[in-house]
């Protein structure tokens, strides 16, 4: 069995309160809080979720947010333009840092 | 693609889903079999609590083979309902205060004897619910009026349309259905039906296109709603969630596709008491194309019929007995009690 990102493992998120209940309590009631009916719809913050859970590259939520926004009726459309919005957002973290290197080369130059 | 029936299919026989169920949920995932759950919820054995719909088969033809059909329909199979037969559940209705008729099949309307049997059961001050595959309105000229004689005979019409785009909806219902099922429902639309103040019902069935189950019935009316209204001028009433139920090509799908564990489990882990005491088994008797009585669709075409202390034929109705029955289960009722649960009018929990 490989030792990291077992897709089973996922099953097991739940199970995290073993080693610290009261934390894992707190944390869980607030996921539950964060992901309800709300200003957004809990459609629109899972289409967000599948956007993040790419940009923190984490295969458990790639999976979850995958089943979910599928669940919710979200097309597969949508669910690539969200992966796309997370691709942008990275690419223009890295392009907007090259106005840094604009400027300290324009400091540096003739 | 032609029916599992068609092709002698393994999963044709009733008996050897049954067995792969069982041997699927017990052996290789050892979770708890159906019925010891319905007893952890102290809800076993499962009581009928009157007979409020008849739900009947008028056949299994079909102008369309979708992949995910419990009943294996298809423009192969020939078993539709005798004129006699329905006569036979005329009878019962009349000896009956059964409020509501609901007609499935197949494409019900495909049946010779499909209006007549309307008008008898509208004749009789029975609420009448057709499960219209939508299609059927603009297979052929000769059934292009049928939205006037829903309109005419007070019909509340129910129709699957699993997704708001045409690549999901033809994956699953086959290619072009998408696009003939937006003119069908401008036709009904066009009549009256899901417009305010008519009274006219059409109801919208979503199923997964997939091994995953339905999300919130609320959110994906408000999806549906949204989109057909802006892209196709459509409006409807309700849009029913339905799981999808691990039965003949469903079951097939999920074989294939490695996806049978991991969609049971899921159904087996969400198991909802207060869904499965609002199961539709309890208020329903389903009628099969040649009489037989069961208690709901999915157990008639397991070949589970109701159980043997009451008639098993709609010639020997018999309401009374029938309200104290105890519902027949097996495996694959995990999938109208998982999450918010599942019937023919969407959730029950």
């Amino acid at each position: 069995m490989n030792p990291y990102y077992n897709a089973e493992d996922l099953k097991k998120f739940g199970k995290i309160g073993e080693f610290q209940e009261t934390l894992a309590k707190k944390f869980f009631d607030y996921y539950g809080e964060v992901f309800a009916e709300g200003a957004l719809t809990a459609r629109e913050k899972s289409l967000i979720a599948l956007a993040v859970a790419h940009t923190v590259q984490c295969p458990y939520c790639i999976d979850a947010y995958t089943v979910d926004t599928m669940e919710k009726g979200c097309s597969e459309q949508e669910m690539m333009e969200a992966v796309h919005v997370a691709a942008a957002i990275r690419g223009g973290a890295s392009l907007v840092h090259g106005v840094q290197m604009m400027n300290k080369a324009k400091e540096l130059s003739m | 693609m032609k029916s599992l029936h068609a092709t002698k299919h393994e999963l044709a026989n009733a008996s050897t889903q049954l067995d792969l169920l069982e041997e699927g949920v017990r052996d290789r995932l050892s979770l708890p079999l159906f019925q010891q759950k319905m007893q952890q919820a102290d809800l076993y054995p499962l009581l009928a609590t009157g007979v409020e719909i008849l739900q009947i088969n008028v056949g299994k033809m079909c102008n369309q083979v979708c992949k995910h059909c419990h009943v294996d329909a298809g423009p192969d199979r020939k078993e539709i309902m005798t004129r006699e037969t329905m006569e036979q559940c005329l009878a019962a209705l009349a000896a009956s205060d059964i409020p509501t008729v609901d007609l499935t099949g197949g494409a019900p309307e495909m049946n010779p004897h499909f209006r007549w049997f309307v008008e008898e059961c509208h004749k009789l001050g029975r609420h009448v619910i057709v499960r219209c595959n939508l299609t059927i309105i603009v297979a052929n000229p000769k059934y292009h009026d049928l939205p006037e004689f829903y309109r005419d005979h007070g019909v509340e019409v129910v129709s699957s349309l699993p997704f708001y785009n045409a690549d999901k909806t033809d994956r699953q219902r086959g290619t072009g259905v998408f696009k003939d099922s937006i003119r069908a429902l401008q036709m009904l639309n066009a009549v009256g039906y899901g417009q305010e103040g008519t009274g006219l019902k059409l109801n919208l069935v979503y199923n997964p296109a997939g091994a995953f189950m339905p999300g919130s019935q609320e959110g994906l009316k408000r999806q549906f709603k949204r989109v057909l209204k802006d892209e196709f001028g459509i409006e409807f009433n309700d849009l029913y969630a339905i799981t999808n139920m691990p039965v003949s090509r469903y079951l097939d799908y999920l074989f294939s596709s490695g996806n049978f564990d991991s969609y049971m489990e899921k159904l087996v882990n969400a198991f909802n008491p207060t869904a499965a005491r609002g199961v539709m088994c309890r208020n329903t008797i389903s009628v099969s194309w040649d009489g037989y009585l069961f208690d709901c669709d999915f157990n008639q075409m397991l070949d589970l019929p109701v159980e043997s202390r009451v008639p098993q034929h709609i010639s020997l109705f018999n309401a009374e007995a029938l309200n104290n029955r105890d519902i027949v289960l097996h495996q694959h009722c995990y999938g109208c009690t998982a999450g918010s649960g599942s019937s023919c009018g969407g959730t029950t929990a």
